[in-house]
């Protein structure tokens, strides 16, 4: 099967390095536009960048953690239809 | 044109549908929620109808903004649902989808609260139905329990209904306190609807096992109805907003574990009336304006996800992401429009998202509520997490599964593109969806900071993602969720109290017979034909006997 364009490895590095560059573009553009701050945490430079990255890691982490409490298998549940 | 209620149209249009065949039967499904979106614009404002019930004077017909801008987004997404519906095989579907959708707008235009319950426990029956479509043995177990809650949910609403008109003398359905009983009654049949906690699972549970086109017509209608409920009835209470927040995490975390691509989108339902949920306990007015602005966008990007994962069920029979992969590359407009709906979802600007969700948000800070503005933050980055990437990676991207399936038929991909076309277009002419909102709209979404935060937030969420991909590799599992009560630990004990009745009853007869038999043993021993009281005496015994009591008499009698 012939691979599709975007899967190359090659592709996958440019789309990084794109990435990268928007990212960088979008934590200085905050330089560009007026600030409209609300309390004192957003005053912060790049508030929201860090605050999106933070609590997403503290997410992953926090679902991690429950998941090895409260995963099952998939056929947890699955006898139960035996009673139709 | 007299006033026709669009609710009474869609049911009698259900009826329609489901006599009619072919060619007929699909221009009748398309016609019928487009007449009643067609009423929905048409009919003036007020009490339309108006009776009297056991003496209290109902209002089974009104109008004002805010249900004019819910029976517009429930009409418009029947006949999308519709549409994507037409080559649905299952014939139940279709008509139970409209009895759903015409209930819904029965809530939405009734003035009090006896029609609320009325059409309330009709979407129960309604969306059981659509449930029951789909035909396979998980679905009937789900409906099951889906009904079991919901009809329970219908029972506290006519209790609060009744003590609420007892203590009030009215069934008007106004904004209520939750200072009574009857008051918080209704409220947690509302919360029931809204998949609030502790029994949210009900909604992950059930939706996921309609079929492919069922689970698009689930998505839109019984949750969203809470929050049109919740907004009518108790704005600005304030437990909403811890309801809320809990919602908005609970839908996050879960979605995250998640394998099943359409129960992913399922929790991500309640994270989004979370959001809406939070909104009404805040109660100012921008913040009401944005849970009703942020529904609306909802039920179209949410039902667009929905097609978005219903094509590639109905084109692969797969629906665990560790099945699916690499479709993007044969499924181009499936993959698009569920991209369209998952930017949507996270509120990038110039989608729907944008100019809805962040209103809430807005109100937040507006009202100084740093902790809840900060929650809300951390939510809004989750969604982008949980729906906005997961679903579109997992299904169209990551490892290839090798799987090469067209495109599905035409009718599925034109209401894709209608859904997507709504989406995008709400987001950048978002001035029509503002003048449909009930209170006057003084929020300007496009701002420099507030397009450039939310590229942060959105962008370095989608960072933080491919950089911890590792850690969210699908995996063969479930979440247990509190459904694990009423599933797992109730069956089992009914399971054991069962065996130690059985055993109980099987020592009790035991006993009993083990008596029973010592008491027949006497019996027999005394009586049997052989026995000492029953066998046949020789007369020569017999003559002795008489002859020792006549004796004995003779001795007693002479010493007397």
């Amino acid at each position: 099967m012939e691979q599709h364009w975007l899967t190359r490895p090659e592709t996958i590095r440019k789309l990084w390095r794109l990435f990268i560059a928007v990212l960088a573009a979008v934590v200085l553009a905050e330089v560009l536009v007026p600030r409209e701050a609300h309390f004192d945490v957003d005053r912060l430079f790049s508030f929201y960048a860090l605050f999106g990255f933070v609590a997403c890691a503290v997410l992953i982490v926090v679902a991690k953690a429950l998941g090895v409490l409260l995963k099952r298998p998939d056929t947890y549940y699955d006898d139960e239809a035996g009673d139709a | 044109m007299p006033d026709l209620h669009p609710g009474l149209v869609l049911i009698f249009g259900a009826l329609l549908v489901a006599l009619l065949r072919g060619r007929a039967r699909s221009t009748a499904a398309l016609i019928v929620p487009l007449a009643a979106l067609i009423l929905v614009w048409t009919v003036g404002d007020g009490a339309i109808w108006t009776s009297r019930l056991a003496g209290y004077p109902i209002t089974p017909f009104a109008v004002d903004k805010l249900s004019r801008l819910f029976g517009t987004i429930f009409a418009l997404m029947a006949f999308g649902g519709a549409l994507f519906a037409l080559n649905q095989s299952a014939r139940l579907e279709l008509p139970a989808a409209f009895l759903y959708a015409g209930a819904a707008l029965g809530v939405t235009f009734a003035g009090d609260l006896l029609t609320v319950f009325v059409f309330w426990e009709l979407m129960a029956i309604g969306s059981t139905l659509v449930l029951w479509s789909a035909g396979t043995n998980s679905s009937y177990q789900a409906s099951l329990r889906y009904l079991m809650i919901h009809l329970t949910g219908g029972v506290l609403l006519l209790i609060g209904v009744a003590g609420h008109a007892l203590e009030t003398g009215s069934l008007q359905f106004v904004a209520m306190a939750p200072h009574g009983l009857s008051q918080w009654l209704i409220l947690a049949a509302f919360l029931v609807n809204a998949g609030a906690p502790p029994i949210s699972a009900w909604l992950p549970d059930a939706y996921p096992e309609a079929s492919w086109s069922g689970t698009v017509f689930l998505s839109a209608f019984t949750t969203k109805i809470a929050v049109y409920a919740l907004m009518r009835g108790f704005p600005g209470a304030e437990p909403l907003i811890y309801i809320g927040l809990y919602m908005v995490f609970y839908g996050i975390i879960y979605a995250l574990l998640e394998n099943d691509m359409r129960r992913i989108l399922a929790y991500s339902i309640i994270n989004q009336v979370g959001f809406m949920v939070t909104g009404i306990g805040i109660g100012t007015d921008i913040a009401l304006n944005g849970a009703a602005a942020h529904a609306f966008t909802h039920i179209l990007y949410k039902a667009l996800l929905l097609m978005s994962a219903g094509s590639v069920l109905y084109m692969t029979n797969k629906r665990k992401c560790t099945d699916l992969g690499g479709l993007f590359q044969s499924m181009p407009i499936t993959a698009l429009c569920g991209i369209v709906g998952a930017l949507a979802i996270s509120s990038f600007p110039l989608t729907s998202g944008f100019v809805s969700k962040s209103m809430t948000v807005q109100s937040a800070a507006d009202e100084h509520l740093l902790v809840v503005w900060l929650l809300l933050g951390v939510a809004s980055a989750g969604v982008f997490l949980h729906a906005g990437i997961k679903f579109p990676w997992f299904v169209f991207f990551q490892k290839d599964s090798g799987l090469r399936p067209p495109d599905p038929p035409l009718n599925m991909r034109l209401a894709m593109i209608l859904f997507a076309i709504l989406c995008v277009g709400l987001g950048v002419f978002y001035e029509p969806l503002y003048r449909l909102l009930p209170y006057p709209v003084d929020f300007q979404p496009y701002t420099g900071a507030h397009v450039v935060s939310q590229l942060q937030l959105l962008l370095f969420s989608g960072l933080a993602f491919f950089v911890m991909l590792k850690w969210l590799r699908r995996t063969l599992t479930i979440t247990l969720d509190v459904d694990w009560f009423y599933r797992a630990f109730l069956v089992a004990a009914v399971d054991r109290i069962e065996g130690s009745v059985t055993a109980m009853r099987d020592r009790i007869t035991g006993k009993l017979r083990g008596g029973g038999a010592r008491v027949s043993g006497a019996v027999r021993r005394l009586h049997d034909s052989q026995s000492i009281l029953a066998r046949t005496w020789q007369s020569g015994t017999m003559a002795m006997l008489m002859l020792i009591m006549l004796m004995t008499l003779l001795v007693v009698g002479y010493l007397v």
